[in-house]
């Protein structure tokens, strides 16, 4: 007996489509940057510099939006590791962007307690008002829809996430306002954590 | 009980240095720094504090393990909180972040670590930022830095951002990545305590633990002890949510049962609705049904009950919720999440995955339950970390208990749940 289900290996599912074709312009940190890089490596062994990777390509990607074959190349000569080394872990974590992405990159968490509380018709909500599908950066290049696995954040569902800050309780019928008060007022429109809110408003 | 960890939480500036020290703060590592590194493990031993990451292993036993023979040693803090229905860590991060920083400190003396890294999932920014700020303010004082307190103890602690892995969160996997790598297992034994961060003798403890520290050095392990059932002492977080009215972190002590977890303090089901199932620990367990709740929330009674209560993320579920859905909710999310390292697991997660999507749509056959039993059976217990049993369980547990849920799905060629129903509608009022 085989255990083999018959089905087809699409390329959606395998991360093969995940290359880096795009060599991007000349890229090197700009000195503020050198400066937080410089910073940022002394936290770790002097033998150890590769540790620094993740926090490296945080800042090329603040700096350039997303991930480049040149950003790639810049940081492995940092670090003293191969090119290879650094797009190994550019092509794991799903928080670097090999691609350019809208200004704002709204992700959903579609998991359990977020999914049970309407999280799928948050994302019907957001596919309608921007009129592109998960994955997907609107043609302004204003908007990128994403679906992501859990944030957290499950006191508060459906929670999405804005860029490197939460809206949360999202429901499905606010999310034009919601999109509209990010055109206006950019991430000053979220609702930010609760409990940065607590501290704050006392 | 009242809580402890979380007594102050809801207070203003609560995550501040200043407000930390009126109400005791770093009392606690001043009495540590009087007494001998190996008193305070026998101290956390003789606590019995487990570890509150998800496995309940013993922290004291931990550090106990850790090489004293080989310099340098590490801390390593696990705060890549990531387990669906996980949301404790965040609180006490976030608005009691100098709990952490004593519990860490006192970690180090006790173990001779001068690092600790606390390593904090990347969708947690705005945490990271305030335990950035904590941080900063506890060097200022002397509290972190060269010689703490006038004791000749350096310690150093720095915070170290993820990229969004769910796999961080196991402790080799967070090890590898900490080193710049893929967040991928590695082969065990030898354990972290041995061989861990650089191949250094490292001690991997989740926040909560760490913040249990400073109790047990302050109150006495005899009093530590005593607060919840034998074995399963000290205040524990409880993650409430999925379909209760009111979500939240909610602090006791591990006398208190699951049934008053979810309908005193989550205030229960919506009305008009019905329990289905909870979850009691976290994606990664079994469920329980509504007659088996009137158990202690402790790690021991939910063993014995059949499950486990791992992270203590309590996702409840009403009527509502279609059990196929469900499972194949949680293989989305497992197949998403899966590092890619062991066979079983990588292609497992892909196939139950699909097969559960083709029952949910309404073409599966019969002979596809068989297969999806069978699959689950050849992942659980084949896989370098316990991920390849956490993606198995969410399949397992729903045929074991929901059997005939995919049957009328198969039967009937749909789900059986109203279209209207199915995790539809917002329900925590806030």
């Amino acid at each position: 007996m085989s255990f083999h289900p018959k089905m087809a290996y699409d390329a959606t599912f395998h991360r093969s489509s995940r290359q880096l074709e795009d060599e991007g312009p000349p890229f090197a940190y700009t000195p503020e940057n050198r400066a937080r890089f410089d910073a940022i490596i002394t936290r770790y062994p002097p033998d150890q510099r590769r540790s620094a990777v993740l926090p490296a390509l945080y800042l090329a990607q603040h700096q350039q939006g997303y991930i480049t074959a040149n950003a790639i190349r810049h940081v492995a000569a940092l670090l003293g590791i191969t090119r290879a080394d650094v797009e190994d872990v550019v092509s794991y974590y799903t928080m670097f962007y090999t691609r350019p992405v809208g200004k704002f990159v709204i992700n959903v968490c579609r998991t359990l307690s977020c999914a049970v509380n309407g999280a799928e018709r948050v994302t019907e909500a957001l596919r309608e008002t921007l009129r592109i599908a998960p994955g997907e950066t609107d043609a302004a290049g204003t908007f990128t829809l994403v679906e992501v696995e859990c944030l957290g954040a499950c006191d508060r569902a459906p929670v999405v996430m804005v860029n490197d800050a939460w809206h949360e309780s999202l429901r499905p019928e606010d999310v034009p306002k919601l999109i509209d008060d990010l055109r206006a007022r950019g991430e000053a429109a979220l609702s930010g954590c609760h409990h940065v809110v607590e501290g704050k408003s006392r | 009980m009242d809580p402890i960890l979380t007594a102050h939480v809801h207070e203003p500036n609560s995550y501040t240095l200043d407000f930390y020290l009126q109400h005791g703060g770093y009392e606690a590592l001043k009495a540590a720094l009087a007494k001998k590194p190996d008193e305070i493990i026998e101290l956390v031993k003789a606590s019995g504090l487990r570890g509150r990451g998800g496995a309940g292993f013993p922290t004291g036993m931990k550090w106990q393990f850790v090489d004293k023979k080989i310099e340098p040693r590490y801390i390593v803090c696990n705060a890549d909180e990531s387990e669906p229905g996980t949301f404790k860590d965040h609180l006490l991060m976030e608005r009691n972040p100098h709990l952490l920083i004593e519990g860490c400190a006192i970690g180090c003396y006790a173990i001779g670590a001068k690092v600790a890294y606390i390593y904090i999932r990347g969708e947690f920014f705005h945490v990271q930022h305030v335990l950035e700020r904590a941080i900063d303010e506890a060097y200022g004082r002397g509290f972190l830095g060269k010689n703490i307190l006038g004791s000749g103890f350096d310690c150093d602690i720095y915070v170290h951002r993820g990229a969004g892995a769910y796999e961080a969160g196991e402790e080799t996997a967070l090890l590898e990545s900490l080193e710049g790598k893929r967040a991928q297992p590695r082969n065990k034994p030898p354990f972290p305590a041995l061989v861990g961060l650089y191949g250094k003798p490292t001690a991997v403890n989740n926040v909560e633990t760490l913040c249990n520290v400073p109790l047990i050095v302050l109150k006495g392990a005899e009093w530590y002890a005593s607060v919840g059932p034998e074995k399963n002492g000290g205040p524990k977080l409880y993650c409430v949510s999925g379909h209760v009215r009111r979500p939240g972190v909610y602090e006791d002590s591990m006398h208190i049962t699951l049934r008053q977890l979810v309908e005193e303090r989550g205030g229960g089901v919506r009305e008009g609705r019905t329990l289905k199932a909870v979850i009691p620990g976290g994606s990664s367990v079994p469920i329980l049904m509504p007659d088996q709740l009137d158990i202690p929330a402790s790690f021991d009674a939910v063993q014995k009950a059949g499950s486990l209560l791992g992270s203590a993320a309590i996702v409840a579920l009403d009527d509502t919720t279609c059990m196929v859905w469900l499972a194949e909710n949680l293989l989305h999310f497992y197949r998403h999440e899966s590092c890619g390292k062991c066979t079983p697991c990588r292609e497992g997660t892909d196939w139950l995955f699909k097969i559960l999507h083709k029952i949910e749509r309404g073409e599966g056959q019969m002979r596809d339950l068989d297969l999806l039993q069978n699959i689950a059976g050849n992942i659980a217990g084949k896989t370098l970390c316990a991920f390849g049993d956490a993606a198995a369980t969410p399949v397992l547990t729903t045929l074991k208990h929901f059997r005939h849920e995919y049957e009328a799905h198969v039967r009937e060629g749909r789900c059986t749940l109203p279209a209207s129903w199915r995790a539809r509608q917002p329900v925590g009022a806030h």
